[in-house]
């Protein structure tokens, strides 16, 4: 039985899709199965961060519509194992993510994976509570930036009340938040929200502070999911993430300004 | 140039700002959230029919729903204004 992990966030732009591929590449290269699925119809992006774009074929909603099996729509990574991409269809049909599909899909795929992570489309509309609905661990990207907060804050409301686990009953799936942009020298400037303020005000677990970095534009640029560059900033605090994820007890790493003093510019930050 | 600066030192930082902010509308927002959907209808017309009678401000009306035991509690608050109605 695979772990269904929804990524998550109410308001768009804020990384949603950098953390799915983050994440799911993370997970495989620690040997998990993971399958990485978006959900964003109409709108398919999560091939082009992983560089697969080219080899897409079929696509979830062909595979809930029955014009295509899992086995011919699943991408498999070329560079991680254990690792395959379910794309979004191009649709403009909004309500092709039937509930009974998008479960009989997850089901399918629960067999053979050790986790499915569902890149959810920005906003609360239908692709977005069909990504949460079936979730068992959720991951809310926020930006420390007050309508990101705000509507982190309302994605937390529906996560612990319109999912399956809830309309059951069930305890409800922890929400965990990972701070994306973070940009630790306007934090000590006093212009940009802190981690204990955006921890404080939204009171979730903190999966992890990913600093704003250039090394996610490159990545995203090449095609190559920013874990899998591990000289960098966001790439390494991407891998504690998945570390914690998993259980590890790692510390919290780039929230404060590297020292610029001789030692530090000799021996980098 | 110290002359600006004395005035920008007055200033609350912006990120302190932006928690107070995020602070009172989460917090707003949530006691809405997981109550049944007519809460935020019922907050508007109530405050409809105020207005007919007196003067007040758009949050003068606030609804807390609280659960105690089997029993849900509708708390209602209603702020007046210092002076008379009109």
């Amino acid at each position: 039985m695979a772990k269904i992990v929804v990524v998550t966030s109410g308001k768009g732009g804020v990384g949603k899709t950098t953390t799915s591929a983050a994440i799911a590449t993370g997970l495989a290269q620690a040997g998990h199965r993971t399958a990485v699925i978006d959900f964003d119809v109409g709108l398919r992006n999560l091939d082009l961060i992983m560089g697969c774009e080219r080899r897409v074929v079929y696509d979830f909603v062909n595979v809930i519509h029955g014009d295509a099996n899992l086995k011919q729509a699943l991408i498999k990574d070329k560079r991680v194992d254990d690792l395959y991409i379910l794309p979004a269809s191009q649709t403009r049909d909004k309500d092709a993510l039937t509930q009974e599909g998008v479960e009989r899909v997850l089901q399918e795929l629960s067999a053979d994976f050790d986790y499915i992570i569902c890149d959810s489309p920005a906003g609360i509309e239908r692709g977005a509570l069909m990504a949460a609905y079936f979730a068992d661990e959720a991951i809310v990207v926020t930006n420390p930036e007050v309508s990101s907060v705000r509507d982190s804050d309302r994605i937390l409301g529906i996560l612990s009340s319109k999912t399956r686990r809830a309309e059951q009953g069930e305890p409800t799936i922890p929400g965990r938040l990972l701070l994306t942009r973070y940009a630790p020298e306007r934090v000590e400037r006093g212009e940009m929200l802190s981690v204990d303020d955006v921890r404080e005000i939204l009171a979730v677990d903190l999966l992890g502070v990913i600093p704003e970095s250039k090394a996610v534009l490159s990545a995203s640029n090449a095609g190559v999911p920013v874990i899998m560059d591990v000289e960098s900033d966001a790439g390494q605090a991407y891998q504690d993430a998945v570390a914690r994820f998993l259980g590890e007890d790692r510390p919290h790493r780039f929230l404060t300004v590297p020292k610029k003093g001789l030692l530090g510019r000799l021996f980098g930050g | 140039m110290s002359f600006f600066d004395y005035f920008r030192a007055q200033k609350k930082k912006s990120a302190q700002v932006a928690k107070e902010r995020l602070q009172v509308i989460v917090a707003r927002e949530r006691v809405t959230r997981n109550g049944p959907d007519y809460l935020p209808l019922l907050q508007e017309e109530l405050l409809a029919v105020i207005r007919k009678y007196v003067e007040v401000d758009n949050d003068a009306v606030t609804i807390q729903l609280d659960r105690e035991g089997d029993c849900e509690v509708l708390e209602l608050n209603i702020t007046l204004p210092d002076g008379r109605g009109r």
